[in-house]
């Protein structure tokens, strides 16, 4: 008796195996090598933030949060405008109202006056995602839902995204928050699907002092790529090691 | 726009100086209580290891005990990362795509691995019970008695031979898997700790110790854990059995658990001083190398979260208990007082920890309060608050109480199946 359940636990342990053997023997596809990769291998998108040009007008904001679906009302969105008021002792005074949506219309700095004698200097900073040419956010995520194109901008699969926050923790720029209505991770995508249908992203067309730009790193007549090429340009964190690709001109370096 | 706008985060999270706009404590309580759950299941089954392993036989019914309550604990390790998804339907997701360069991706492998090991090291361990529990019942009548002879037939999984040689073969598998089960175990919870040190973003988090800090502590919470529940659970049946007028029987309970305890107690001690001297060590390296972000820590450790870390983690959590069981003339409401300081000291380990690495922003230039929701008024305050933490918390008892009743982990006179007829 034991020795005839042996035999059918060893064959139907021998036919299991060899009916789940073809479909194990492939190797662990990455989506590039299972052809299920987006954007063109030829491109590299970069962006450009004039920090001298930006008046904090937060016409940028507006336009990306409509553009993008995201709440006007909610704390959290993918691009917002930093002001930084730095005074005679060297301190400095940072806010982001809404991110910026509204523009900086109040001279308090998070209920605080600074006498405008005492300022020695004072900037807008834009901030958005920096489609990282070694994104941590891409590394973290155990399910694969957040990948990079093969032109470099680092996108959300919201239809598998788990929702466990690990890429919102690993991101050091913070520009990752979990979308109100769709419960899943979420940040700036440069307008994936603007630029790839040939329009500009949702910020960059908004903006109206052309304080953001955006190109191709790889094309070297590309005037954004000029610029960052032949000026002094800057970008945030690189000590994380994560490349970003968004560039900065006129970055102070008070800026976090 | 709709009214019912739920942004993860908003709910519990107080501002303070610049904080970048989308930062928020996105990982809450249940991330506090995931590595505390994985922790003392880890801790539970090097328990049980040290006997079954190592031959430390004056720990044979702690540690037959805490292999049980290692399996009720195991799925409650995974439970805190299901309440906490966003998402938790796709919570197959990681094993059906898994990306490993995650280190949350391989999770689901390691802790069903796990699962594996404790399963059948307890059904190698009980077979032989099982097997004489459905002989036992073979002709007693009554529909309970019949139904608890089908679940002990299914649980023999049909193998009733229980010879000598078939009983040695048990007995050596079991403790093959116990033997396999420590670095599983070991890893499970390492791993935990992988998660949290290889966040290269988080100043706090990021550390090489991570890993090690988290499996000394976890070996300390699931020691703890279990001589707390043994206790309780040997007092109560010293107790009965002294109302019977057993007194007898009541003196033998208490003497097996007094060198019980005992010998764990050691262990503890060993391992807590391991715990204590690697989170030291951590943080003396931060101040010394003092890089660009130990200005907001320092200013979180030593300031905002002192009491958290130095008072309650270190002061109560570490110091009292170790000196309580280190000077003479212990007794046991001592044990029990410095053993539920040890479980607190743990938890609040992980508290700050997890909480205590969010509490500063990535710009260094802010600060981020966590209020924990009490009264829920939603899902999400039900599940990210003090209630889901309490559920979480409780559950593993529960489970005991139902899987000792098959698995009679406490019965001394069973002697893990040998004399039960």
């Amino acid at each position: 008796m034991s020795c005839s359940r042996r035999d059918f636990l060893k064959k139907s342990f021998g036919g299991a195996l060899s009916a789940a053997l073809p479909a194990g023997t492939g190797a662990f596809l990455g989506p590039r090598d299972a052809g299920a990769s987006v954007g063109d291998a030829k491109k590299r998108w970069v962006f450009l933030v004039d920090t001298e040009a930006c008046t904090g007008c937060g016409l940028c904001v507006k336009a990306c949060k409509t553009e993008n679906e995201i709440p006007l009302e909610a704390p959290i969105t993918r691009t917002w405008v930093e002001r930084y008021v730095v005074t005679r002792d060297g301190e400095a005074h940072v806010d982001s109202p809404k991110g910026g949506l509204e523009g900086f219309t109040d001279p308090q700095i998070r209920g605080e006056t600074i006498d405008p004698e005492d300022i020695s200097k004072a900037f807008f900073v834009p901030k958005l995602c920096n489609q990282c040419e070694n994104p941590p956010c891409v590394q973290v995520c155990p399910v694969g839902a957040t990948y990079q194109t093969n032109d470099g901008v680092v996108l959300v699969d919201r239809e598998w995204c788990i929702g466990c926050g690990y890429c919102i923790m690993a991101c050091p720029y913070g520009v990752r928050f979990f979308h109100p209505v769709h419960k899943t991770a979420e940040k700036c995508n440069f307008c994936y699907h603007r630029i790839t249908a040939g329009m500009e992203a949702a910020c960059v067309q908004a903006c109206p002092f052309e304080a953001r730009k955006m190109g191709d790193a790889n094309n070297p007549d590309d005037p954004v790529t000029k610029v960052i090429k032949t000026e002094r340009v800057s970008v945030l964190k690189d000590e994380y090691g994560t490349e970003p690709q968004v560039y900065y001109l006129g970055l102070d370096e008070k800026v976090r | 726009m709709s009214t019912e706008l739920v942004v993860h985060g908003a709910e519990w999270t107080i501002k303070e100086l610049f904080v970048y706009p989308n930062e928020f404590i996105y990982w809450s309580i249940q991330i506090v209580m995931y590595p505390y759950m994985t922790g003392l299941v880890a801790g539970a089954f090097v328990l049980s290891s040290l006997y079954h392993v190592f031959g430390q036989k004056d720990l044979k019914g702690i540690a037959t005990f805490s292999l049980v309550f290692s399996l009720a604990l195991l799925p409650v390790a995974a439970m805190p990362l299901l309440l906490h998804l966003q998402q938790p339907l796709r919570a197959a997701n990681p094993l059906l795509t898994p990306h490993f360069t995650s280190a949350i991706a391989a999770f689901g492998i390691v802790f069903s691995t796990y699962a594996l090991i404790v399963l059948s090291e307890i059904w190698f361990v009980y077979r032989q019970y099982f097997v004489a529990q459905v002989e036992l019942l073979r002709n007693q009548a009554g529909i309970a008695n019949a139904m608890r002879r089908t679940v002990y037939r299914v649980l023999t999984l049909g193998a009733h031979d229980v010879s000598q040689p078939a009983l040695a073969a048990d007995k050596k598998a079991a403790k093959v898997l116990a033997a396999a089960g420590i670095p599983v175990a070991l890893f499970l919870h390492g791993y935990a700790g992988f998660i949290f040190g290889s966040v290269k973003a988080n100043a706090l988090w990021m550390s090489p110790l991570m890993p090690v800090i988290f499996i000394m502590s976890a070996v300390v919470s699931g020691i703890a854990l279990c001589m707390l529940t043994y206790i309780v659970i040997m007092e109560w049946q010293a107790f009965r059995n002294r109302r019977r007028g057993g007194s007898e029987k009541a003196a033998e309970i208490k003497a097996a658990e007094t060198q019980a305890i005992d010998k764990s107690t050691r262990f503890l001690l060993a391992f807590l001083v391991g715990a204590i001297s690697l989170e030291l060590l951590d943080l003396i390296f931060r101040g010394y190398t003092a890089m660009k972000s130990w200005d907001i820590l320092r200013s979180v450790m030593y300031g905002k979260d002192f009491m958290n870390i130095f008072v309650l983690q270190y002061g109560l959590g570490n110091l009292v208990p170790f000196f309580l069981l280190v000077l003479p003339g212990r007794n046991l409401p001592r044990i029990i007082i410095a053993l539920v300081l040890v479980l607190f000291g743990v938890f609040m380990m992980r508290w700050n920890v997890v909480i205590g690495g969010q509490a500063f922003s990535l710009s260094f230039s802010g600060y981020m309060h966590y209020h924990i929701p009490v009264i829920p008024h939603s899902v999400e305050t039900f599940k990210e608050g003090v209630f889901g933490a309490l559920t979480v918390a409780a559950t593993p008892f529960v489970l005991f109480w139902i899987i000792n009743k098959f698995v009679p982990s406490l019965r001394r006179d069973m002697d893990a199946g040998q004399s039960s007829m």
